[in-house]
Formats: C-alpha cells, structure tokens, sequence
C-alpha cells in the first residue's frame, strides 16, 4: 500500500509539476491596480494560512496513517476527550480568523468607497455584448466579440486572444478614478475584469457602483461572470487603459465620429437604398447581431428563438415587421435594435429578413421608412 | 406483543416475512430496508445519469471550440446536472442510508411512518421522469443554472420551465416527507435506554439535517412557485418593471440553498464518525463536542446565505456581516477535523475499503474547507466569485466530501446489507483509481478558476486549454472508475463469503448486534441499550 501512496504521489507532482512548467499560469493576477495587489496579498496570506494549518493537520495524519497501524502492532489507546484539547483547538482558530478578518475588512471598506470620481461610465450588459456609455461626455457604443464564427466552429485557426477580444474595447485613462455604473438591460450579467480586481453584477433594474484606478497602461481581457443564456461565454469585455495625453486624443476622434455619423444619418434619409445594397449591407448586419439567437438560414431554435424564414412577421406588413426590429418585443429575449443600429443598417437588415431564404416579398425598406416609424 | 414476547425472534421473523413477490414487493413496501435499498439504486441511478452529463460537458471543454454540443445544450447539461447530482444523487443516497440504518441504529423495528416512506421514495422517479423528458421538448429543458437566477429563468426561459417546477416541488415535498419520517422515528422510537447522548452520531447527524429539510424546503417551494407565476402568470417578484426585484430571487435561493449545502454534508460526518473509530479500535474522541458543533454549523447555515451574493451590490455592512459568519463557520468545521484526526491518534489502525474513503474524505474535504474559507473573505470573493475555483471548491466539498463518505458508506454497511463480504481488492481498486482521477480531475480548476476563467461557459481563452484538457481526462477517468463500484455491489449482493454480525473488529453500534444479513424487520423486540 505504502508504494501505491508513494507511486500516486509521484504521479500526481508529475502532473503538477508539468503544468506548472507550462505557459498556463495558475494563480491569482496582482493585476495593475493599488486595489488588485491588495486583493492579492489577501488572496495570499489567506492562502499560506491554510497551506499551514493543512501541512500541521494531515502531518499528523499521516504520521498516524504510518506508525499506529495494526500490522505495526500498535495498541489503541483508551483516551476519547480531553476539554483542554478541546477549548484549545476552538480558541486558537478564533483567533487565526480575526488575523484574517481584519486586513480583509480594510480592503473591502477601501473597495466599496465609490466616491470623487474622476470620470463616470455606465456599463450595460445585454445577450450578449456591453455597451459602454461616457456620462461626462454624453456619448456611448456597442462592444461586441470580435473573434469570427469559423474560428469558434473549429475552421480556421484560432488566434491569440481567441474569444477575448471585441470590436471596440472600452477606454480609459490611467491614474483617473474611473466610476462604473453597472445595469443590464435583459438578464443578469457581470462586469469582470480580473486585472483591476472589479467584479460587479449587471442587475436589470437597479443600477450597482464599482471603481478603478489603473497604474498601467495596457488592454486588460476579461469576461462576463453571470450565467447569462446561450452566449453567456461569448461576451467579452477588453478595457484599454491610455495616459491621459493619448486619452484626452481618443475622445476627440470619437466626438468628431459622432458628429460625422449623425451626418451621414442625414445624407441617408435623402438617399434611396436598392435591393442589391440592401441585401449585402443586411446579410452583414443580419449575420453580427441576428444569427446569434434566428441563426444564419433564419430558421430559429425551435421553443426558444422563432425563425423568420417563412415567417408571418417577415412576410406580412412592413410596419409590423420595423416596429419589433426597432422597439424589440416586451417579455422576450428580442431587443430594441433601434439604439443599437443606425436607420440604414435596421432598414437593411428588414429588407434583408423580407427577402432572403426564400422570404420573396420584394420589399426594398428604405431609410425614412424606419425613421418615420414609433 | 405477548405473542412476540413467547416466540423467539427467529420463529417471529418468518412469520413477519411474507411479502408480495417480484415488482410489487417494491411497489408496495413499507419495509424500512427495501425502501432504503430503493432510496440507494435510484440515488446510484441518478448518480450515472447526472455523470454521463458531466461527460459530455467534459468532452465539449476538452479543447476550446465548440464540436460536440450546442451553447444552448450545453447550459441544458450544466444545469441538469447540477440538479440529478444534488436532488437525484446525494439528497436520495443519505435518505436511503436513513432509512437502512437509523432504525437498526436506534433499537427500532421500522421508521414511525412506513407508508409516508414508501410515498416519499415512489413520488421521486416521477420527478426525475418529468424533469428528464423536460430535455426532448421544443426548446429544450432548463438551461439557467441548477440555481436558476431570475429573470433568466422566468421571462427568458425555456417554455419547459413549468416540468422543472413542478418536478422541484415534487421532489422537495419527498424531501420534506423523508425528513418528517426520520424526526418523527428518532424522537419516539428509540429503544429504552438510548438517551439523546447516546445516539450514534449518524442518527444525530440526520436529525439535525431533517429539521433543516424541514425549515427550507418550502422556502424552495416557495421561490419556484414566484419562478412559476412570474413566467406564467403575469407577477413580478423578480421583475424590476412591476417593481420586483432579480436580487431578492438570490436572496430566497441562498435562504434554501446554503442549509441545503449542509444538509449534504452532515450526514457524511455522522458517516464519517462512525467509520474512523471502528478501524481505528477506538472510541471517537469528543463525542459531545462533536454533537455541539453539529448544531452549531446548524445553526450557522441560517446566517451566512449571502456570501453567495458578494457581487449583487450589497452594502458594505450586510458584506462584513456575512464574511464574518462565513469565516466563524470554520471554528465548529475544524473541530470536527480535529476530533477525527484525535479519534485515529494512537489508535490501532487498519485499512480496509471504508477506511480508506473515510481519511480521503478527511484530507480532500479539508481541502473544500479551505477553498471555502478563502472565498468566504470578501475582496478575494470578488475575483473568485463565478469562476472554476468555486466548481473546485464545491466538488472537493460535494464529490470528495459528501459522495465518498456515501461510498465509505456503502462498504462499510455492505455486509450487514447483503449477508457476504465485498471484494475488498475490488474495493481498493475502486478506491485508488477513484482518489487519483478525482484530484486530477478537480484540482487543476483551482488553477483554472484563479487565471481566470469563468464558470457556465462551453468554450475557453487558449490560455485555459492545457489543464481543461487534464481536468477532462480525469473527469473521463473518475467516470469508468464509479463502475468497478457497481460491480463490486452487485457481486456483493450475489454472494460470496458469508459475512459475521459483525465483520469490523472496532465497530460499534446495535447495527452490529443483528445477524447479517439483517432480518427483514429491525428489533422487533427492544434491545437492552448498556
């Protein structure tokens, strides 16, 4: 038996060692914040303590399991209580616990004070991308995975940041109070960025508080933490941190693209879409922000998300049709598109819905069709 | 009973003995044995269906991609899972040992109320039927989590949700029934002379977990029931636009579900405080402490619901609050350790299958321990929180915990059960290969859960793949191991050699004092307790 023991032990520093060696990391970020190190350190005395307290109790363990054996012809004892013993091993764990307790109130206390913010951003989780909205500045965008499908379904190969990274990460300085305003707008999600030691749920309805304050500049990976449905593990989050200088030019570009976008918004409702414009730009949109829940032919996931191949919505009248694309249906997965795409992407992807697959109604939906609807 | 008091036990016992043959002797008992033994195959059923989930939820993570299962069947996989193991699997394995064993232990001839028994065991493979059919519906079965947080489970569920309630009420009011009967046979019908500190600790172990079956299984009722109205019905508990709140859904859950995680480990220290003095040759080392810890952890379980719910945005003092009670859950934990390891400590010792399980259990659920400790302190909560190291943690405490001291369990109580001695080369190999496998299978998720990687996901960040593909062949490994058991049980049943009242040198209890196999009906005649 004594050999199976030593052989398992061998076995299983092998494994371990092996693992170690590899370029997986196996422990805890100290991440690039004041909070993230202290989150650490905790992470690590508490860590050691029980290392410790292990070695002492399964030492004893097993220096039972190897000396006071029967085929050792060891004699029980007769002892079964001893109240010293017994006060003495409560005690001594009280105590271990109020040395655990005390640097782990501080933490928490420093943590949870959201106050003086520099910069104020609400995070919105929806199924299944964030939305980042700059309350100081009164702008905001989509953040979506960027990883491709074929990568995913194993046709391509995969690259570095393979389901870490999205179209268009959220931005902030460094050495800035950063405030989150954490909401979602369907189910529960959570905000997790392992590097700044912020995890926060996106509870729809209410609306929770956390902070950073980066040392660093980087990008920072991480992921939503809630169960939050099908893609629940397709929802990235990828934080770049920039010196203020850089920052400061970030923002301009993205308020002189806002500008530029309301203008085109314009232009487009002069402008008469085809059928074949409609069709490419649709199949672009349909394939990025439908196909996830209708799926790419339009057939749907029977019992949870109906198809619009063949279709009464896709075939029947038009407004119908605009009206829960743009507003969403209440009390289902199906959103409100209407924040999230510009006039000529919803009108392209209705008429993509209304013509592909089979679904010939003909129907070119134009730009001031979507706007002039609710 | 003056018929019983001049005839000998013998001659009584084939008088008692008539019972209807083939499948209506099942259908039909009121035999605390038989329904114990039903309790036990239907748990061990479970316990395949529930792995061979966990297999293809192992062999979809083996690499990162999707290529074996749909995002939407694997959440199916996670969350049925996590149910069959937790109401299919453990719950139904310790009621079984219950029903087996408190009777025996006790001085009992039978459970108080034998034909609630033969209900609350008949009522559970309907359940577990309607939950399982709810997988081949349109739509699919619930796919939200065992722990099934609203709204994700109400306005954006599955249309089956309605079979997953009704299947958790049902076997909630099994649950609530089993426990009724077990309180009601330790209060009355102990033999004379077995006063409350004298109740082998598994008896005692299992009245402290009936009252909390009894306490929080209609808080569950009652949360799948606001579940249920608020898909169906229009209400909105758990919707912010009719002025509900999804946190108070959390709030409820934990206000069952942390009782619930001790009700699935009490037992095992009653277990666990049976096997090691019998192969220790010694007297359990702290016997009343180790009553009092009992009901403190009990106790306890009721305050610390929210470490749960660390993330949820609660303030800070209701944080402190449940970080405190968390951590002082570890006093009563450790001097249970310490009482099992004082309990061995110059002892007379031998290893034979249940031994060998039970300082497993010792070792492996410690280690659970200080995973929980870990994520009992708050800050470090926030980056543990809803990642593999909580899986790691969860089935150190649950597969290595509760489900070894049930196999401990059924080696140890084997003889008495079926008359012969198992293959104990059997059990030792099912043993080894069951330890190995399962550290390899859980113990690289710690690693996995602290770079990084959340829980509920079908597919991973390359970085992840190396120890997922570990965990995936330990996983596959603890699987086939769990089928040398079932042939060791059923080689046991069919024969072998002819096992003593009482096969264990050290073991004490009335349990040892009844032929083995055990007679059909327990004391018929009150044993004299010394």
């Amino acid at each position: 038996m004594q050999k199976i023991i030593m052989i398992s032990a061998a076995l299983g520093t092998a494994v371990f060692a092996s693992s170690v060696l590899g370029k997986s990391s196996i422990n805890l970020t100290q991440g690039v914040t004041d909070i993230s190190q202290r989150v650490y350190d905790l992470h690590m005395t508490i860590l050691i303590i029980c290392a410790v307290i292990g070695v002492v109790v399964f030492g004893a363990m097993f220096y039972v399991i190897l000396n006071h054996r029967k085929s050792k012809g060891a004699q029980a004892a007769q002892f079964h209580e001893s109240t010293k013993v017994e006060i003495l091993w409560t005690i001594i764990p009280f105590f271990i616990l109020i040395g655990m307790a005390i640097p782990a109130t501080s933490t928490l206390i420093e943590m949870e004070d959201n106050s003086q913010a520099d910069i104020t951003i609400k995070v919105t989780g929806s199924q299944w991308k964030w939305h980042y909205q700059y309350f100081d500045h009164d702008f905001g965008f989509y953040s979506l995975l960027s990883t491709p499908q074929d990568q995913i379904n194993n046709i391509s190969k995969k690259t570095e940041n393979y389901l870490l990274e999205v179209d268009k990460p959220l931005v902030i300085p460094i050495n800035k109070k950063v405030r989150f305003l954490i909401t979602a707008d369907d189910v529960i999600h959570a905000w997790w960025v392992p590097a700044f030691a912020v995890k926060q749920d996106a509870n729809p309805g209410f609306i929770n508080e956390a902070w950073t304050r980066v040392n660093e500049p980087g990008i920072y990976r991480g992921q939503c933490a809630e169960l939050c449905g099908k893609d629940h593990g397709f929802m990235p989050i990828v934080v770049r941190a920039l010196p203020q200088a850089e920052y400061d030019a970030w923002l301009k570009g993205q308020l002189n693209e806002v500008a530029q976008a309301q203008q085109a918004e314009q232009q487009a409702l002069a402008s008469t879409m085809t059928m074949e414009e409609s069709m490419v730009l649709g199949e672009e949109v349909y394939v990025a922000r439908c196909a996830m829940c209708h799926q790419v032919g339009g057939e749907g996931i029977p019992g949870a998300f109906p198809k619009i191949k063949d279709s009464p919505i896709a075939l029947g009248d038009v407004a119908l049709h605009i009206d829960i694309v743009k507003n969403g249906k209440a009390a289902t997965a199906m959103q409100a598109f209407a924040s999230q795409l510009t006039a000529k992407e919803l009108a392209a992807v209705i008429t993509y819905e209304r013509n592909a697959w089979g679904n010939d109604t003909g129907d070119v939906v134009q730009v001031t069709d979507v706007k002039e609807a609710k | 009973m003056n018929t019983a008091t001049t005839t000998s036990d013998e001659q009584q016992q084939e008088h008692h003995d008539h019972k209807p043959k083939g499948i209506m002797r099942w259908l039909l008992t009121t035999n605390h044995k038989d329904i114990g033994s039903l309790y036990l195959m239907f748990s061990f059923l479970m316990f395949l269906i529930g792995g061979a989930m966990a297999m293809i939820i192992r062999a979809e993570l083996y690499q990162p991609g999707l290529q074996i299962v749909e995002p939407n069947f694997f959440n199916q996989m996670t969350t049925v899972h996590g149910l069959i193991m937790v109401f299919g699997a453990v719950m139904p394995a310790f009621t079984g040992l219950a029903n087996w064993m408190i009777p025996m232990m006790i001085g009992a001839p039978d459970m108080a109320l034998p034909r609630l028994n033969n209900w609350s065991f008949w009522i559970l493979p309907m359940a577990f039927t309607i939950l399982l059919s709810s997988l081949f519906m349109e739509g699919g079965g619930p796919n939200f989590g065992w722990t099934f947080y609203a709204p994700l489970s109400t306005t954006y569920a599955p249309d089956s949700t309605a079979l997953f309630v009704f299947a958790i009420h049902i076997m909630g009011i099994s649950s609530i029934l089993g426990a009724i009967n077990v309180v009601v046979t330790i209060i009355n019908m102990r033999a004379p002379g077995m006063t409350y500190m004298k109740m082998p600790l598994f008896v005692w172990t299992w009245l402290i977990t009936a009252f909390l079956l009894i306490a929080v299984m209609p808080v569950l009722a009652a949360t799948v029931t606001m579940v249920l109205t608020d898909k169906y019905f229009g209400t909105s508990f758990f919707a912010a636009a009719g002025g509900g709140d999804p946190v108070l859904f959390q709030h409820i859950f934990w206000f069952f579900g942390h009782p619930e995680v001790y009700i699935m480990i009490l037992p095992s220290f009653g277990i666990i405080s049976a096997i090691i003095p019998a192969f220790s040759r010694k007297k359990l080392f702290g016997y009343s402490s180790m009553v009092y810890a009992t009901a403190s952890i009990a106790l306890l379980s009721f305050l610390v619901w929210a470490h749960h719910m660390f993330t949820t945005g609660m303030p800070v003092a209701a944080e402190l609050f449940f970080m405190y009670c968390t951590m002082l859950i570890s006093v009563p934990t450790g001097v249970k350790v310490f009482n099992w390891v004082a309990t061995m400590w110059r002892g007379s010792l031998t290893f034979e299958t249940p031994m060998l399980f039970a300082i497993a259990f010792i070792v492996l659920f410690t280690i659970g321990g200080f995973s929980g400790l870990m994520l009992a302190i708050t800050p470090a909560d926030f980056q543990y929180h809803d990642t593999y190291f909580v899986v790691a943690h969860f089935h150190y405490v649950l597969v290595t915990g509760a489900i070894f001291s049930i196999m401990a369990a059924a080696y140890y109580w084997l003889p008495k059960w079926t008359g012969y001695m198992y293959d104990e080369r059997l059990g030792k190999i099912h043993f080894w290969a069951s330890v190995i496998s399962v550290n390899v299978l859980f113990f690289p998720m710690h690693f996995l859960g602290l770079a990084g990687m959340p829980r509920r996901v079908p597919d991973y960040a390359l970085q992840f793949a190396d120890f997922n593909q570990l965990v995936s062949l330990g996983g596959f490994a603890f699987g086939l191991s769990q089928l040398i058991f079932l042939v060791v049980v059923i080689k046991c049943a069919r024969g072998g050699e002819k096992a003593p009242a009482k096969p264990w040198e050290g073991a004490e209890g009335l349990e040892w004092e009844m032929p083995s196999p055990a007679p059909y009906h327990s004391h018929t005649t009150p044993p004299e307790i010394k």
